[in-house]
């Protein structure tokens, strides 16, 4: 067991994990953090997308021990006093989502595309989502809603 | 930016912003992997990595001693008491199946089946013991061919004698529904046209993106069993049958489920075991799989090879339609495995009103994974064979796709249509739809750049691929599904309980896993009851909560479950009437019931039907003999099918140096007839557009030599992102159905069913000039290349070809009747081989 | 998945970090980015019993100017690689390249001295560090040594880094007039690359004077296409020079065969992208 402290959606944890335990894992069983979902072994669906210090990553490839010291964001840290998040609203707004399996990773990388680049074209959207799989909406609509928070977009 | 939606006048076509989403987009979703429970054991499976073999022996004794592990089983332990999976459709009386374990007992047929189970404290555990299970198998030759298999040479169960599953058969000229196929075709042959070809429909995987997951809680009165499924209901059922269970006693619970296509229509091993595990253990089990798992084990797609001849007169009239389907079953009959060729068997004519009609469809057992539904089932296939036949006759006859669709499709006018598979089709509009596709995509000048390409010798060709399509949506009447062989019944179920505070729920007894049915059936019961589309509570998925139902496939939910719910509805008004009459001191003939409220005509004295409930839930004042509920339960069985269609039309650009592929336009209109909520019905197809253009250039689940699926993660296993597809410009056409009240025809499969045809048609019209007549799919960059490479204008050197079907290379090609080029009658699919290309350009 | 249960240690310096790597533990990995580790572990085609994560150790990090060359920390992600503009003007294909690999996310964690050492064939960092002429400078128990990069990759999974070694920092000789394109060519963008090419060119006006190709996927490790080289040298960077010289891009190549294509079929792809590689360098 390592010791490890790390700040998940603005409150602090301390816990004793087994050093082979995902980061997911630990949000999923230990945090109750259960909006983050595992949906592939290879990293390349995108499914359990966080920020891990302001930056995305799938947090299906990192172990928990590594977030010690860092603060995580997860899809239930974005909403604030009942407030969605501009990129939840708009996800809602364009129908961006069917079954919602992928939608929390899709939105933590969205957020974070946009962070990057705050107003894409729509290939640079596409290519910045390249890391996400979506089995529902052919991306249209995410593509859409995503588009419609770059700057200059006519909302 | 929160937006206010004003109540529109009418909630059915209003493209409402769905109440699901709420839950989703913050990360409060309810998916079975999120169960925890107290004293909960987790199961890791122990899975064979031979397709075929004898299992000598299995020593569990380490794993027994790893740490935290309560149990391991092996197929010895429960070859009693597993029973046997169901297969509920036999497509002939005398079908062959062999018994189907949910854990292997004496032999393997696929590599993945399960061999061991753990269970364990901590997955983790379970997946340390999982090592520790040592099996010894003799391993048997496989058969993995499904044309190979047709010959018995090598068996995928020794026991069973044949790998043939059945034979089915339709012919026109015996059904009545038409004239003999065998005499068009000598007739083509000898004065027309013949278009003959096998087409491959590559093995392709579900890959819904929530892995399966079970929970079975066994401590209360009732097993409580979560499940990742479409079909909570068949499984409770089936839970019942396998394992002696009473069914009462059974509680299936499908929380939010994480997509299916198909592939979670099904009872599955994994549900077998975690029950049984969790009755032995007494706590509560979990059983969630990996993605390898699931690409590994999950049943998967399609798989078929198709040998069709097309007739038609040298005008490019289509007289008759011949096919040949050899259908993979993989190592087991799911629930409906055998069925899944058959049910495009009845759409092999499209949207076409040619005379004769014949299709033979061979069921083989293989040793892979069984196939079972995936979107579209069936019926993509079926759209696939005469969508390229109609590019190929086009080409043939040197007239454009769309001309020689027009002379062959049925007008307007000319609806309802029986067809050669003695289906009716209600409603169309087939120029319409084409007329505003083909603007809509800028088909002439497309054409028109196409030609400027090809006259440059654009390193970059330009391909146009037309797909008009039509499709058997509502599964189904039952009296259909009794005359196929079917052992289940096609009706859905709806319940509408009135609540004293003026709220409604409503029950239904589909089981949407993201297709927005609690949004949807809102708006219907809003427009019908005249509440407001908050005020409204769909629930759905448990068998407590919901009782009744045949659960969501097949394009059905709203066509036959919506009917359902509209059908409680009325009841609702209807119970409240003489009720409403009695409060109102009035006859219940002069009651008007609109926009919520029963009015005594001609006056102003009216009563909601909110204070209607209330006075019900009161009962102070009811009317003598009376009883005090509005609730009501409606049962609808669909009399017949539905039957949306539409145009597609897509744009390629076929890089003719790497093979590479690139999506350019891709344009269609659909006529899914009336729309409750545009907004999910473009979602859907948007979604479908994805996975049949993906089925053109990117999926395949491809095994080795030895059995082994290649294409076991998403590393191989190719789903396009959002880099590799573009927008989509989509838009209707409506015709109402005339088969059900609302005039709706499904969409849940639409796209997918055309899409596929229309990506491949592109790639091969891109290549035309060039001798490419057929690409197998996916049309990889690699295959497109060969095709290249292999055609008259390739000038290819050996070692530039690379050999066997992977090259990319159709099996048969056009043998043309001396009619259009003079070649002799004789010449069948041999003579029209690879070597003949070279004289065409 | 999840991993077999291993040991984990988080050094906080390079001598505890080889002391790390010097203990008697069954296997051991070295954790950089994970990226592509982890999948690994997770797969359980590797079950080490002491994992050495990097993270803690200083001075692996960032992008420094030392005078004729860049020198880059082992532990630099490949995101902070791509968005370096001293990476961008004195080595393009390498900013190019690091672009491109897999998928934003794994761009913020995986690291270039990770992918290095983990020498996947198919990977997109090899290449161009050949067609820079990089060298890496590797840490032991007895000091530094530096090995060219030429001589690093060895085969499929394996180089020069041993066992009880670890890959501190990447020298890239400045090509600051140096023109790259890195052209990748997959199915799916968030694939492996089939067939890649590293392209870093030098011209005097239209005339081709220096050429650097080396090859993603085209043999068990990346590779320089020196008969492409050869070729282009005084050559006019006109498509149908350009491509002749291209044509020779097979020679010397031991590509593999799968799902996305035969051997061939890579043989030719090289060919095209290699022409298309060195006319994007140019035009770039």
């Amino acid at each position: 067991m390592t010791r490890i402290s790390v700040t998940v959606d603005g409150t602090s944890y301390q816990d004793e994990v087994e050093p082979r335990m995902l980061l997911v894992h630990y949000l999923r069983e230990r945090l109750g953090k259960t909006g983050t979902v595992v949906g592939c072994d290879t990293s390349n669906c995108g499914a359990c997308t966080v920020h891990l210090d302001s930056k995305s990553v799938k947090s299906c490839t990192v172990f928990a021990v590594q977030a010690d010291g860092r603060d995580v964001t997860t899809i239930e840290g974005l909403a604030h006093d009942g407030e969605l998040h501009p990129m939840q609203q708009a996800f809602h707004e364009n129908h961006a989502l069917q079954c919602g399996f992928c939608t929390p990773g899709m939105i933590m990388q969205s957020i974070d595309l946009l962070r990057e680049n705050p107003s894409p074209t729509e290939h640079e959207v596409r290519e910045g989502l390249e890391g996400n799989l979506c089995r529902c909406t052919g991306y249209h609509n995410i593509v859409k809603a995503v588009m419609s928070l770059g700057e200059g977009a006519s909302v | 930016m929160t937006v206010t939606e004003e109540r529109p006048a009418s909630e059915v076509g209003a493209p409402r912003r769905r109440k699901e989403d709420q839950r989703l987009i913050t990360g409060r979703t309810r998916w079975t992997d999120n169960m925890q429970l107290p004293g909960m054991l987790h199961l890791a499976m122990v899975r064979s990595p031979f397709a075929h073999a004898t299992i000598t022996s299995v020593d569990t004794s380490a794993a027994l001693s790893s740490p935290g592990v309560a149990a391991v089983y092996s197929g010895a332990d429960l070859a009693e008491e597993q029973g046997a999976l169901p297969n509920a459709w036999s497509i002939i009386p005398d079908q062959v199946a062999p018994s189907h374990p949910s854990i292997a007992v004496d032999t393997v047929a696929f590599s993945g089946e399960i061999v061991a189970v753990i269970v364990a404290r901590s997955a983790a555990e379970a997946r340390d013991a999982v090592e520790l299970v040592d099996v010894e198998y003799d391993e048997l030759p496989p058969v993995l061919d499904s044309r190979a298999a047709a010959t018995d040479d090598v068996l995928a169960h020794l026991d069973l004698g044949t790998n043939v599953s059945a034979v089915w058969i339709f012919d026109s000229a015996e059904a009545g529904t038409g004239s003999d196929v065998e005499q068009a075709i000598s007739t083509a042959r000898t004065g027309g046209v013949l278009i003959e070809r096998e087409l491959r429909q590559q093995r392709l995987i579900p890959a819904f993106m929530e892995p399966r997951s079970i929970v079975v809680d066994p401590t209360g009165e009732q097993l409580t069993v979560w499940t990742s499924t479409q079909v909570p209901h068949f499984v409770r059922v089936f839970i019942a049958l396998v394992l002696g269970i009473p069914e009462s006693k059974i509680r299936v619970i499908a929380p939010d489920v994480g997509g299916g296509f198909g592939g979670k229509l099904q009872f599955t091993p994994e549900e077998v075991l975690t029950v049984i595990a969790a009755r032995h253990a007494g706590k509560p089990c979990k059983y969630t799989e990996t993605r390898s798992e699931s690409l590994q084990a999950a049943h998967h797609g399609r798989d078929q090879w198709q040998k069709l001849t097309l007739a038609a007169t040298k005008e490019g009239e289509v007289t008759g339609l011949k096919i040949e389907l050899v259908a993979d079953m993989g190592a087991y009959l799911g629930l409906v495995t055998s069925a899944i060729p058959i049910l495009g068997a009845f759409m092999y004519n499209g949207i076409y009103k040619f005379p004769a009609y014949h299709l033979q469809c061979t069921n083989v057992f293989t040793n892979k994974a069984w196939t079972d539904a995936y979107r579209g089932a069936g019926r993509p296939e079926a759209t696939f064979a005469i969508e390229r036949l109609m590019d190929e006759l086009a080409a043939e006859l040197g007239v454009d796709p769309l001309e020689i669709r027009e002379k062959n499709w049925i007008k307007h006018d000319e609806f309802p249509y029986m067809t050669v598979c003695g289906l009716e089709y209600d409603t169309g509009n087939y120029e319409a739809a084409t007329e505003q596709a083909r603007q809509a995509f800028g088909y002439d000048e497309l054409r028109a750049e196409q030609r400027r390409r090809r006259e440059a010798g654009d390193p970059v060709q330009l391909g146009i691929g037309v797909s008009t399509f039509t499709e058997m949506c509502g599964l189904a009447p039952s009296r259909w599904l009794g005359s196929q062989g079917y052992v289940g019944g096609g009706w859905e179920h709806a319940s509408i309980r009135m609540l004293p505070t003026g709220k409604v729920e409503v029950i239904t007894g589909t089981s949407p896993h993201g297709q927005g049915h609690e949004t949807a059936w809102s708006q219907i019961v809003a427009d019908r009851l005249g509440m407001p589309f908050d005020d409204i509570e769909v629930l759905h998925g448990d068998t407590q909560i919901a009782p009744r139902g045949l659960d969501s496939y097949g394009s059905r939910s709203l066509v036959v479950g919506g009917m359902a719910v509209l059908a409680a509805a009325d009841k609702v008004i209807e119970k409240a009437r003489p009720i409403a009459a009695h409060l109102l001191e009035a006859n219940p003939d002069d009651l008007e019931f609109a926009a919520g409220r029963f009015g005594v005509k001609g006056t102003e004295a009216g009563l909601g039907l909110g204070e209607v409930a209330f006075a019900v839930f009161q009962a102070h004042n009811m009317p003598a003999g009376t009883e005090p509920s509005l609730d009501s339960d409606a049962t609808f069985d669909p009399e017949t099918f539905s039957f949306p269609h539409g145009t597609h039309l897509c744009a390629v650009e076929v890089d003719t140096e790497t093979g590479g592929t690139k999506l350019r336009n891709y344009t269609c209109v659909d006529d899914v007839g009336n729309v409750v909520n545009p907004l999910i019905v473009e979602g859907q197809v948007h979604g479908g557009l994805a996975q049949g253009i993906s089925q053109a250039l990117f999926e395949e689940a491809v095994y080795d030599d030895a059995g082994t699926l290649v294409t076991g993660s998403f590393v191989d296993y190719l789903v396009p992102s959002a880099a590799d597809l573009p927008s989509f410009v989509t838009s209707r056409t409506e015709t109402p159905s005339s088969t059900n009240p609302l005039g709706v025809k499904g969409v849940g499969e639409a796209g997918t069913i055309a899409s596929t045809p229309a990506v491949v048609n592109a790639v091969v019209d891109a290549l035309r000039h060039l001798g490419v007549d057929d690409i197998v799919m996916p049309c990889t960059p690699h295959r497109v290349w060969s095709a290249i490479q292999h055609s008259s204008a390739g000038a290819a050197t050996p070692a530039d070809n690379p050999a066997g079907d992977d090259a990319g290379l159709p099996s048969h090609n056009a043998a043309v009747s001396e009619g259009s080029t003079g070649e002799s009658p004789g010449e069948g699919p041999e003579a029209g081989g690879n070597d003949s290309r070279g004289g065409l350009s | 998945m999840i991993s077999a249960a291993f040991d984990y240690v988080t050094p906080e310096s390079m001598d505890d970090a080889l002391a790390a790597l010097s203990s008697d533990a069954e296997e051991i990995k070295v954790l950089a980015g994970g990226q592509s580790l982890i999948p690994v572990l997770r797969l359980r085609l590797a079950a080490p019993t002491l994992i050495v994560d990097l993270a803690r150790v200083p001075g692996l990090v960032g992008v420094r100017d030392d005078g004729d060359a860049l020198v880059i920390g082992a532990m630099t992600t490949h995101a902070d690689v791509a968005s370096d503009s001293m990476v961008g003007e004195h080595a393009g294909v390498l900013s190019k390249a690091a672009k491109s690999v897999a998928d934003p996310q794994v761009r913020h964690l995986g690291t270039l001295g990770g992918a290095l050492v983990h020498a996947d064939p198919a990977g997109d960092l090899p290449a161009p560090l050949l067609a820079l002429d990089g060298e890496l400078v590797i840490a032991g128990a007895d000091g530094e040594r530096t090995v060219p990069a030429s001589d690093f990759f060895e085969d499929l999974f394996s180089t020069s880094v041993g066992e009880r070694e670890i890959l501190k920092e990447i020298r890239i000789p400045k090509h600051t007039s140096w023109k790259g394109h890195y052209e990748k060519f997959t199915r799916v963008a968030q694939q492996w690359s089939i067939v890649a090419v590293a392209a870093n060119v030098r011209t005097d006006g239209e005339t081709i004077t220096e050429a650097k190709i080396a090859f993603t996927n085209m043999g068990s490790t990346a590779l320089r296409a020196t008969a492409v080289e050869a070729a282009l040298l005084g050559k006019e960077a006109t498509p149908d020079a350009v491509s002749s010289a291209a044509a020779r891009a097979a020679e010397g190549t031991n590509p593999p065969s799968d799902t996305n294509g035969d051997a061939a079929y890579r043989r030719h792809l090289a060919t095209v992208l290699t022409g298309r590689a060195v006319l994007s360098a140019v035009a770039s």
